[in-house]
């Protein structure tokens, strides 16, 4: 697989301000990437690097291997659909759809049956001669899909595309942009802080906040082997607790949990000493056989988990999460409980 | 400049509606009788006949029109035929008027969009030297222009001076002396209205056509020119009115080739060769003119491009 | 890689425009202090025309012409204030009401009508009633015209304040003008001081309507100067008009630095919490 995208050592700086520090990443060809963080993080500085609206301070940029730094966004074949659409308001939808075409020098004839096309797939086709201000937020975000895939480009970018639709559009949104890219075999690098959305539509993703890459896995890995305390708590929800490591080897760490029992668990950390250890609330579960002693504050009905909010000896907070409520008979409020901790539940992170 | 048809929306009543009557009255009072008033009565004088002395004799005629349009020989006697010389004057000052605001649309769209695109702390200041020359009295500048360009004037000394040229230009007295002015006296104008929509305008529209392939300049006649068209029309206009009518330009900088409307009217009015009748009815053409350009705009404006 | 706003030779065009539009002006001040009886030749800095046009021959027929020009634009920019003001008053707080749209065309009329053909219309209106041409007709006609101007910043401003503040000190049982003298004119204060110096330099400045119905014995300065100027331009002439610019230059100033320290007062609107 080449990488469609490589960037080495991205820094970005507006003066004494910098927006990125050195940001690393390799985008495969016919990835769905995302980049996921929130506002500030520099997940949008680091796109309209890619795009050419914005000059690297230093570092490089690689498209399928040709350093494109240099390149005015007007020559880069990368296209990006951009937040708020910008669809050009005084030309129809089919003229917005073969506006990049036309700057390509392709003739009237071609750009037409080419956008014709791309509304099709986007299943617009019968409002190929409206003006955008006549669509609604839904159809003009599916204009400027076709709009940004029409010139066929290498890499799509995508500027938290979905962040203006309701709930249901978006939901219903993600569904067709995740087979848009599959159909296309296009490279699609998505922006996004809906960690739902990452979640959902990504081949991979890469969590960013301070303008830094704090971490790139798939879902799942970020998910369940987070590195460090951002990650852990931006995706999902989590329990942090602090532990004194006392060995690590091979990707195992020692230490001992409040309340005094000891464990093994898997590690990001290589280094002994005071660290955040982080366990999700569906991995803890209430049991005889305990790892930790907690007392329950509040039992929360979310109808199909209960949450049952509870703290350690020492006022430490942990929340567990138990599935299938209706079976499950809730602890009482004051009721003093058991908690074990599912084989590698745990994971100390590198902070 | 207030722009015809942006009536902005009224807020709700604060207990000032019983009060509206006497508020506006003096507003009604003062623009309907000096204003209102007296362009209906010159309506109503370009229908009368001239006396010799100047002013009118109420006798209703068409006398003042037909010396516009008919010309019936020098001794009146002959077949009429149509008029050219007044317009003729029309069509100079129409082509004088053109041509001014071509040049100030040249030369005033890129300094409103460079002023529109400074970062804010310095844009008050480029917009603060913009206008001053405006506030400056327009017999001022006409004359400063005219003192500047004559022939031993400062323009063509530096010129032969540094040996550019030979004898001075000959710039006072000649169409080019004109447009000169008029595209001195109105450029403010033309960079107001275009400011004003380069201001409004999304950035993010010019990064679409370039994200599309399209160069700089593609995307200014493409997508900039199209979006921001209302304001341009709007500088236009403001440029355009003034000219057609000016007086002060063609008067100072001009000579007898260079006649225009103004010039016309003012002609009428001075002394006992005046013709007060045929004046009103010059006034009158200008004003449907003037009317008819307002109109393209206002109609331009409503099939404007909406975000 | 220059971003989306830049365009090359544009800056090197605002650059020129400038240039334009301070050229002749500034040749204009440099040679009113020219020491050379002749305009064409520089005959060292001097300050003889300066004096010439407070003392010289012509100085009475100028001062008499500026006095003029001094009193219509105090009296003509007052009145138009004022009507203004009550202008915008029914217009942006009263409510819609029949004749609304009438009235906004009524106010802008003198902006779009050529001045020329004003300058006529005036002269056959007094001429028609009788009234014999001179100071009071000039008044008259500047006030008509200054109206719209003086509008404009008031009307702004007046946009810019929310009728919340005057509701609140009504339901603190303040009357009406009570409501208004001491809430809404200390706010509208700015645009009310803006519209009074801009009718007050477009009263100045005015030529063409002022030069028809002035009638025969009087002069503003204006019309004093394009008077002599028919006769040749003479150096005292460009003292009088680097004079002339710096008034202008000041009451722009003085607009401009009201408009922004306005811009600091509490007339915004309120954002919904």
């Amino acid at each position: 697989m080449s990488i469609a995208v490589d960037i080495r050592d991205a820094v970005k700086s507006y003066g004494p301000v910098t927006a990125l520090h050195g940001v690393s990443l390799a985008i495969a060809d016919n990835e769905f990437f995302t980049l996921l963080g929130p506002s500030g993080c520099g997940k949008t500085t680091l796109l309209r690097l890619i795009a050419g609206f914005e000059t690297i301070t230093s570092g490089e940029i690689r498209l399928f291997g040709q350093n494109i730094a240099q390149l005015e966004p007007n020559h880069r074949p990368v296209n990006t659909v951009f937040q708020q659409y910008a669809l050009f308001p005084h030309l129809t939808v089919t003229d917005n759809v073969a506006f990049g075409l036309k700057m390509q020098g392709v003739d009237a004839p071609t750009r037409r049956a080419r956008a014709g096309q791309m509304l099709e797939m986007v299943h617009l086709s019968q409002f190929a001669d409206r003006m955008p201000a006549q669509l609604s937020g839904g159809q003009q975000q599916r204009v400027a899909l076709a709009r940004a895939l029409a010139p066929a480009p290498k890499v799509l970018l995508l500027d938290e595309p979905l962040s203006a639709l309701d709930l249901k559009l978006r939901q219903a949104m993600r569904v067709e942009l995740k087979q848009l890219q599959e159909e296309t075999g296009i490279t699609f690098v998505f922006v996004t802080h809906d960690q739902e959305e990452a979640l959902t539509m990504s081949d991979r993703i890469a969590v960013m906040s301070n303008g830094r890459v704090q971490q790139t896995g798939t879902a799942r890995e970020i998910y369940e082997a987070p590195v460090n305390r951002f990650v852990a708590d931006f995706i999902g929800e989590t329990n942090l607790l602090q532990v004194e490591v006392e060995s690590v080897s091979q990707g195992l760490a020692t230490l001992t949990l409040p309340g005094g029992h000891r464990i093994t668990c898997p590690s990001a950390s290589t280094t002994i000493g005071r660290h955040h250890l982080s366990i999700r609330p569906e991995r803890l579960t209430i049991s005889p056989d305990a790892d930790l002693l907690a007392t329950v504050d509040r039992v929360v009905y979310l109808g199909t988990d209960l949450q049952v909010i509870a703290h350690l000896d020492g006022s430490q907070p942990i929340t567990l999460r138990l599935q299938n409520a209706a079976r499950i008979t809730p602890p009482a409020p004051g009721q003093r409980i058991g908690l074990h901790l599912e084989e590698g539940a745990a994971r100390l992170l590198a902070d | 400049m207030a722009a015809p048809g942006n009536i902005p929306s009224p807020a709700s009543d604060t207990g000032y509606r019983s009060l509206i009557g006497p508020l506006l009255l003096p507003t009604w009072a003062v623009i309907g009788i000096f204003m209102v008033l007296p362009v209906l009565l010159m309506a109503v004088y370009s229908f009368l006949t001239k006396e010799f002395r100047g002013g009118v004799i109420w006798d209703f005629t068409l006398a003042a029109y037909d010396q516009f349009f008919v010309t019936r020989g020098l001794f009146g006697d002959e077949p009429a035929q149509i008029e050219w010389t007044y317009i003729a004057i029309f069509w100079r000052s129409i082509w004088q008027a053109g041509l001014a605001t071509i040049l100030c649309l040249l030369i005033g769209f890129p300094t409103a969009w460079f002023i529109a695109t400074r970062p804010a702390q310095t844009r008050g200041l480029w917009l603060f030297l913009i206008t001053i020359p405006y506030w400056v009295n327009l017999l001022i500048r006409t004359v400063s222009l005219k003192f500047l360009i004559r022939d031993n004037g400062p323009l063509n000394e530096s010129l032969m001076g540094i040996g550019l040229i030979d004898g001075p230009l000959p710039l006072v007295n000649t169409n080019l002396a004109v447009q000169l002015g008029l595209f001195y006296s109105y450029l403010p104008f033309m960079v107001l209205p275009i400011y004003a929509a380069v201001e409004r305008y999304n950035f993010a529209l010019s990064e679409a056509a370039a994200d599309l392939y399209a160069s700089r300049w593609a995307t200014l006649r493409e997508i900039v020119l199209p979006v921001v068209k209302p304001g341009i029309i709007g500088g236009c206009i403001l440029v355009f009115v003034p000219s057609l009518g000016a007086f002060l330009a063609p008067d100072l900088l001009g000579g007898a080739k260079t006649f225009m409307i103004g010039s016309l009217i003012d002609e009428q009015f001075k002394g006992s060769q005046g013709n007060w009748p045929f004046g009103a009815a010059v006034a009158m053409i200008l004003m449907t003119l003037v009317l008819i350009v307002i109109l393209f705009y206002a109609r331009a404006q409503a099939r404007g491009v909406t975000r | 890689m220059k971003g989306v706003r830049h365009y090359p030779g544009f800056l090197a065009l605002t650059i020129l425009c400038l240039v334009v539009l301070y050229a002749p002006l500034a040749v204009v001040a440099v040679y009113s202090f020219n020491g050379s009886a002749s305009i064409t030749e520089w005959g060292g800095f001097s300050l003889r025309w300066y004096a010439d046009v407070f003392t010289g021959p012509e100085a009475a027929r100028f001062g008499q012409a500026a006095w003029n020009s001094l009193t219509l634009a105090l009296m003509a920019a007052t009145t138009a204030t004022a009507i203004a003001t009550a202008a915008a008053l029914a217009m942006l707080r009263a409510g819609p009401f029949r004749g609304r749209q009438a009235s906004f065309a009524l106010i802008n009329l003198p902006l779009m009508v050529p001045e020329i053909v004003i300058a006529v219309a005036t002269l056959i209106f007094f001429s028609t009633i009788g009234f014999t041409t001179g100071y009071l007709t000039i008044l008259l006609a500047h006030i008509t015209f200054c109206i719209p101007f003086a509008y404009l910043p008031i009307a702004a401003r007046l946009e810019g304040v929310e009728g919340t503040y005057e509701q609140a000190a009504r339901d603190l049982y303040a009357s009406r003008a009570q409501a208004f003298r001491l809430i809404l004119l200390p706010l509208l204060m700015p645009g009310v001081i803006s519209g009074w110096l801009l009718a007050f330099i477009i009263s100045l400045d005015d030529f063409i309507i002022t030069n028809f119905v002035k009638g025969a014995g009087m002069e503003t300065l204006p019309t004093a100067i394009f008077g002599s100027v028919k006769q040749g331009i003479k150096p005292n002439i460009m003292a009088i008009s680097t004079l002339m610019l710096l008034v202008s230059v000041l009451f722009v100033t003085a607009a401009y630095l009201v408009n922004r320290k306005s811009r600091q007062a509490p007339a915004t609107k309120w954002k919904s919490s």
